[in-house]
């Protein structure tokens, strides 16, 4: 297990270093000098240029600049934004709250109401089978800008029952003013969570060891939790896990629909006004957060398999 | 005369991957579907003689009338009209990605695989790596570097998707390059390139059409996401995704035909991408048809 | 005979490309307490599925007709609870322990789950009982045991792991379904030892299905033999061991190769074996039998008494009077 975890340890780290690697290179790529990358096009006095190259080390080679913008990017310093003249750091920690709230919130709706949906398809052959696998094949095709729009129409518009824009304040406000974005986000998701809860509980059911679980004289249901749900495990909270994942960087989808302050509807600003110092500095904390939960997947799905620790699979 | 002799005791090329022959009712559905868009697509055009960018605010949210079947959107544009040139590029951006993203994937999945040792493992570790970076942060990036446009997007995403087709090519060759008529090729002397392009890839070529439609369905819903952040397709331009954003507003009006009719497309032809392209690779097997690791792939990775 | 278990007249259809297909035909035994019977047939025979029949595990969508009878109890009956009270008083043991114990659970958690989840012993009570048990079956460091997997066992050491459970739960009717198949030939030995010893010294019924005529004879009080899922013999095991009565209990003890004869080449049963489903009309071996008649195939012999136990031939007398039974 220890093996295990320190190569994957390496591999995070690695992947880390490529990904922001790219989030940087990206400056470098663009056409037209670094200095005019950073400002986005705009004019800038002297003075202002100046503080540019001292910050990212303009006059020094490449990679040398990348070694200090990752050096000061791990202490929290993200660089400032052109647009806001603000720290990017205190730009993100200012917005992250509600990015995650909204990913962790979709997250909870996509395993319970997932899981729930897959495990009555499983066990309820015939008529709930085919409507849940039915409506589940086209939920998934749905893009979460459409699933926003719906329910902002239906649950916003026609019903009135829940706010379809912005933040709101206090907990109770924020929950509600989260609970549509919430949904879109997790629609495809929920859709993707049943399936495979289904097919996998299904083939679990099947195999041998559940009968003797049965011909022991265990409740139907109890046999269903700790032999059929707790083997379809591995792979329900792997997927589970890279959806939440992919959330990531799909919450900007929402948070723009639902006019959320969050990290992705600020990317998405960035990108569009071409604040480039707030874009890398997102773009790197997404990447770094998809990154983490991508490697937690793995370790979580190591430790609910004990096959796995010994090392036969990666 | 030797070479004849040679020629014939060659075993078999055998059909790794087979087509399908039979479609099913649902796929024929999801082909027809996809067929029929693809039409309405190149045809659009000549089907309206509204102009999808001419506007008449005196219109705006209009209900339909003759002439005008659908409507009109917010700023008093034809919404048939729209939704057909739409199609055109809601269409291309995906072809594009998958032509660039499957070419790609494919030479490095052969190269590897064909070359193997350090070169193999070399490229196996760098597929891993580079797993993870979202396409539609990617394409974030790529657009604020860039500009905003459908051409950087497209590219964006055909760059993240090139990890995740190579990874999944890569196996399918490999286990192709070690079948035995391939070594008898090489022992008579044929070079690399003629068996890969003539014997190895024409092989895996159903595998890479059904991962190809399936790509289709993602590339289309990525690329209206970054439409619909206003970094892909540009306004005025017709563009489902750009029409779901543009219609937000009506929406939240009470007017929601324009945002709900370019939504509605896109979902109805990922749903007959998703379909086909399972159909075309899936298990034979009815009933098992959501294959864990194809969700895996979808939410774990492209978007 | 005080029976525990009895089962009369036991037919089964299951559906087999859509269609229910009978794979036992009017079955009848009985178990007394602690007797121990055996239940040979080739595959296909129905072995399994009387034992399956039994223990109410039969696939969904079977056809079950006839009674069975468990200590004064209607099993057919049983729904719910008092279903599985039954279970936990009769245990099986199965033939692929790598297959039938969960494997993503520990071996402490396969053990102590009847007692916990049924009983609700508590862990530290049920993990005490689980040591006790493992090392009665030969398991040796059973504490570190309980805490590992089953792909950390062995197949033998897994099917001690499998019988120990079967007893934990103190049932009074054990049904085997041939317990030591999937194991190599030195553990098989071992593990159907300790098996009919932990039997015999807690006065268990078994239900023993096995291919194996002569593990049979030697482990149970009285064999069954069956066939295209009906029962052909059933005799006090060495009585049907040494001098068998029906055709096929013949063919299959000519079919064993034997330490003490020394043969050219083994015998087989010629042609092969058919489910119920597929026999002919009359005698479901006549097609395979050496000494078949034309009366054979026109109507399907009962199972009638002789010679101390049960045939199901209508040639049984003269084949019996017969000094040499095995086929020529």
């Amino acid at each position: 297990m220890t093996a295990y975890l320190l190569r994957r340890l390496g591999m995070l780290v690695a992947t880390l270093l490529v990904s922001s690697f790219v989030v940087f290179a990206g400056l470098s790529l663009a056409p037209g000098s670094p200095l005019a990358t950073l400002s986005g096009g705009r004019s800038l006095p002297p003075e202002s240029i100046a503080v540019l190259v001292e910050r990212y080390h303009l006059d020094e080679p490449f990679l040398s600049r990348y070694a200090s913008w990752i050096g000061n990017a791990v202490q929290g310093d993200l660089g400032v934004s052109i647009s806001l003249r603000q720290d990017v750091s205190d730009l993100i920690a200012a917005r992250a709250g509600t990015t995650a709230g909204l990913i962790l919130y979709a997250a909870l709706i996509m395993v319970l109401t997932g899981v729930g949906l897959g495990l009555l398809a499983a066990l309820r052959p015939g008529i709930v089978d085919s409507l849940v696998v039915m409506s589940t094949a086209v939920v998934i095709a749905v893009p979460p800008f459409a699933a926003a729009i719906l329910l902002i129409g239906v649950f916003a518009v026609n019903l009135e029952w829940l706010p379809a824009f912005g933040n709101g304040s206090g907990l109770w406000d924020g929950i509600r003013h989260l609970t549509l974005p919430a949904v879109a986000l997790a629609t495809a998701a929920t859709a993707a969570i049943a399936r495979v809860t289904r097919t996998t509980v299904r083939k679990e059911m099947d195999h041998e060891h559940v009968q003797t679980a049965v011909s022991r004289g265990i409740p139907y249901m109890t046999v269903v939790r700790r032999h059929a749900l707790r083997n379809a495990a591995v792979p329900i909270a792997t997927l589970a896990g890279m959806t939440t994942a992919s959330m990531i960087a799909l919450a900007a989808v929402v948070e723009r629909a639902f006019g959320l302050n969050g990290l992705g509807a600020y990317l998405v600003n960035a990108a569009l006004s071409k604040d480039f110092a707030v874009v890398q500095g997102i773009s790197l904390v997404l990447v770094t957060a998809f990154v983490l939960v991508n490697t937690l997947v793995d370790v979580v799905a190591a430790t609910l398999d004990p096959r796995i620790k010994l090392g036969r699979q990666t | 005369m030797s070479s004849v002799v040679t020629s014939q005791r060659l075993p078999a090329r055998p059909r790794t991957h087979r087509w399908r022959p039979g479609l099913g009712p649902l796929g024929t559905t999801a082909a027809v579907t996809i067929l029929a868009a693809v039409a309405l697509a190149v045809l659009g055009p000549a089907l309206t003689s509204a102009d999808p960018n001419t506007s008449d605010f005196a219109k705006a949210y209009g209900a339909p009338e003759a002439g005008h079947p659908l409507g009109y959107d917010g700023q008093g544009r034809d919404l048939l009209a729209r939704l057909l040139t739409g199609a055109g590029t809601s269409l291309l951006g995906p072809l594009w990605v998958v032509a660039l993203s499957m070419t790609a994937g494919t030479v490095v999945a052969v190269t590897a695989a064909w070359v193997g040792g350090r070169l193999d493992s070399v490229v196996s570790a760098a597929l891993n790596v580079v797993f993870a970076f979202p396409g539609v942060l990617l394409a974030m990036l790529v657009a604020a570097v860039f500009g905003a446009g459908l051409g950087a997007a497209v590219l964006a995403l055909a760059v993240a998707y090139v990890p995740y087709i190579a990874r999944l090519l890569r196996s399918a060759a490999l286990a192709e390059r070690r079948k035995p008529y391939i070594r008898a090729l090489e022992v008579q002397g044929a070079g690399a390139w003629a068996i890969c392009l003539r014997h190895l890839v024409p092989n895996i070529l159903p595998l890479i059409a059904a991962q190809a439609t399936l790509f289709f369905g993602y590339a289309m819903v990525d690329l209206a996401i970054i439409s619909f952040f206003g970094l892909g397709v540009q306004p005025p331009d017709a563009d489902w995704g750009v029409m779901v954003a543009s219609g937000q507003s009506g929406v939240l009006q009470g007017f929601p035909a324009e945002s709900l009719m370019a939504g509605g497309c896109i979902v109805v032809l990922v749903v007959a991408f998703n379909v086909l392209g399972e159909r075309l690779c899936g298990p034979a097997r009815p009933g098992v048809r959501s294959s864990p690791r194809r969700w895996r792939f979808r939410f774990g990775a492209a978007s | 005979m005080n029976a525990l278990l009895t089962v009369t007249g036991l037919t089964v259809r299951l559906p087999l490309d859509g269609e229910p297909r009978k794979v036992l035909s009017d079955v009848s035994l009985g178990i007394g307490h602690g007797e121990a019977v055996g239940l040979v047939g080739e595959s296909g025979s129905g072995k399994s599925m009387t034992a399956r029949s039994i223990a109410r595990l039969l696939p969904q969508g079977a056809q079950v007709e006839g009674e069975i009878g468990y200590a004064g109890t209607d099993v057919r009956a049983l729904r719910g609870q008092g279903l599985r009270d039954f279970r936990s008083k009769v245990s099986m043991v199965f033939q692929d322990p790598r297959a039938h114990i969960n494997p993503v659970r520990t071996i402490g958690d396969f053990l102590t789950e009847a007692l916990r989840v049924n009983r609700r012993v508590s862990r530290r009570v049920a993990d005490g009982q689980a040591v006790r048990a493992l090392e009665e079956v030969g398991v040796a460091d059973s504490r570190r045991r309980l805490r590992q997997f089953p792909h950390e066992l062995s197949g033998g050491l897994l099917q001690r792991v499998m019988i120990a459970s079967a007893l934990l739960t103190e049932p009074r009717l054990l049904l085997a379904d041939e317990p030591t198949t999937a194991l190599d030939v030195t553990t098989q030995a071992e593990v159907m030892a300790i098996l009919d010893e932990l039997r015999r010294e807690r006065g268990l019924a078994l239900l023993f299905i096995t291919h194996d005529l002569e593990l049979a004879a030697a482990v149970c009080d009285r064999t069954m033999v069956m066939y295209a899922g009906r029962i052909m013999e059933s005799r006090a095991s060495a009585l049907l061991h040494e001098r068998p009565l029906h055709p096929y209990t013949a063919a299959l003890t000519a079919a064993r190769p034997s330490v003490l004869r020394r043969v050219h080449r083994l015998t087989t049963v010629p042609g092969r074996p058919v489910s119920a489903f597929e026999a002919p009309g009359g005698c479901p071996f006549a097609g395979r039998c050496a000494h078949v008649e034309d009366r054979c195939r026109e109507r399907r012999p009962d199972l009638r008494p002789l010679a101390g136990g049960e045939v199901a031939c209508v040639r049984a007398e003269e084949l019996h009077q017969e000094p040499a039974v095995t086929r020529d």
